[in-house]
């Protein structure tokens, strides 16, 4: 037995990590389709578009509360705070609105897209930080507040678009989807899980008082004023702090493999409404 | 399965190294296993599969050195060491175990 385990271990340590094979058009629709009917067969009672709603959409008493609170939601003031941001021009005269299509309104849906001049996938919170070193600005901290409220009002004004993300029949799109789902699907930290273990094996079941959201539609809410956090949060916030409760050290705000999951779950949601920005307890 | 079973018995054994670590260390000891610790957690570095308990407990293990606690400081760069190498045993094994819970 001891020698079977030697024998695992030496093995496992002289392998190489492997690179992840392209996926191929094909791949990407059978995954669609897969990852849609498990979400469909499991909650069978939760319409499609429900899902964007997260815990709500699994727990009939906590979406009571949330339909409360929504009456003045949480969110609000970094809504405000963002629209002024928005309409605020840089220093060289210019907005973001030169920077976007259609002005930057009602294109959330969009995001994030594969570029192929650039050969890497864009998100909307690396959209704007580019947008404002392009325009002479510093970049904001993809964590805090002014990213939140600047992501938060163009998701305000793209409420019920539903997702429309390509994966173009590139490989070097296809490799960064499938980096995203590599991922999404590995388990990491010291409690050894992945973002799957909790958002595709075990949504609606709690982790302490928290009833853990779908992966289906998990980024339509997105940004989102946490109680826990006591203000608003990215999507950079949400995957730095799903690394760190595991007891995983964090990859930085916005890295490839950030913006690869990102492409990867956004796509798997494609269809859904953008419900941003939202609010969860 | 072996790997889900195999994952623990690594912890086990290399936290029982550990443990029968021998006492009346160095500063010399400290800086070598000081040096293990931190080259393991590199490596997790590089694959980017760190766990903040390797950082904690490496961060442990300097502040007993700093104050002259080097029976301590050991035990400590040890047990960072191994969480560090179990890190790395982790990224290597999901390289290829994550397609087992892809959704098909």
């Amino acid at each position: 037995m001891l020698r079977k385990i030697v024998l695992a271990i030496a093995a496992t340590w002289l392998s190489a990590v492997q690179p992840v094979l392209p996926a191929d058009a094909v791949s990407v629709d059978a995954d669609f389709k897969a990852f849609r009917d498990y979400f469909t067969k499991r909650f069978p009672n939760v319409p499609l578009n429900d899902f964007v709603n997260g815990p709500y959409s699994m727990d009939v008493e906590l979406r009571k509360q949330w339909e409360a609170k929504e009456e003045f939601p949480p969110y609000e003031f970094a809504l405000e705070q963002g629209k002024d941001m928005f309409a605020t021009p840089f220093k060289n005269g210019k907005s973001y609105a030169d920077c976007f299509p259609n002005q930057g309104i009602g294109i959330r849906q969009d995001y994030p897209y594969f570029d192929e001049k650039a050969g890497k996938v864009i998100t909307l919170e690396l959209a704007l930080n580019l947008c404002r070193e392009a325009n002479g600005e510093q970049p904001y901290s993809y964590l805090r507040d002014e990213m939140a409220a600047l992501t938060a009002y163009m998701a305000y004004t793209s409420r019920g678009k539903p997702f429309n993300i390509k994966v173009p029949n590139d490989p070097r799109a296809l490799a960064a989807y499938e980096n995203g789902m590599k991922y999404f699907y590995q388990r990491r930290g010291q409690l050894n899980f992945s973002c799957a273990s909790c958002h595709v094996q075990s949504p609606g079941q709690r982790i302490r008082t928290e009833v853990l959201a779908p992966a289906l539609g998990i980024l339509a809410a997105m940004p989102i004023y946490r109680s826990e956090w006591g203000g608003m949060g990215t999507i950079s916030r949400r995957f730095t702090t799903c690394n760190t409760q595991v007891r995983g050290v964090p990859l930085e705000p916005q890295d490839d493999l950030y913006r690869d999951v990102e492409y990867f779950l956004s796509y798997m949601s494609n269809g859904l409404p953008i419900a941003g920005p939202g609010a969860r307890p | 399965m072996r790997r889900l079973i195999l994952f623990p018995v690594i912890m086990a054994l290399s936290l029982a190294g550990v443990a029968a670590a021998s006492a009346a260390a160095s500063e010399a000891d400290f800086a070598a296993a000081l040096a293990a610790a931190e080259t393991a957690h590199e490596e997790a570095g590089t694959l980017k599969n760190q766990w903040t308990t390797t950082a904690q407990t490496l961060a442990a293990a300097r502040q007993a050195a700093a104050g002259r606690d080097f029976d301590k400081a050991v035990v400590l760069a040890r047990q960072a060491e191994a969480l560090a190498k179990a890190s790395i045993y982790q990224a290597k094994e999901q390289d290829e175990a994550w397609k087992a819970a892809v959704i098909h």
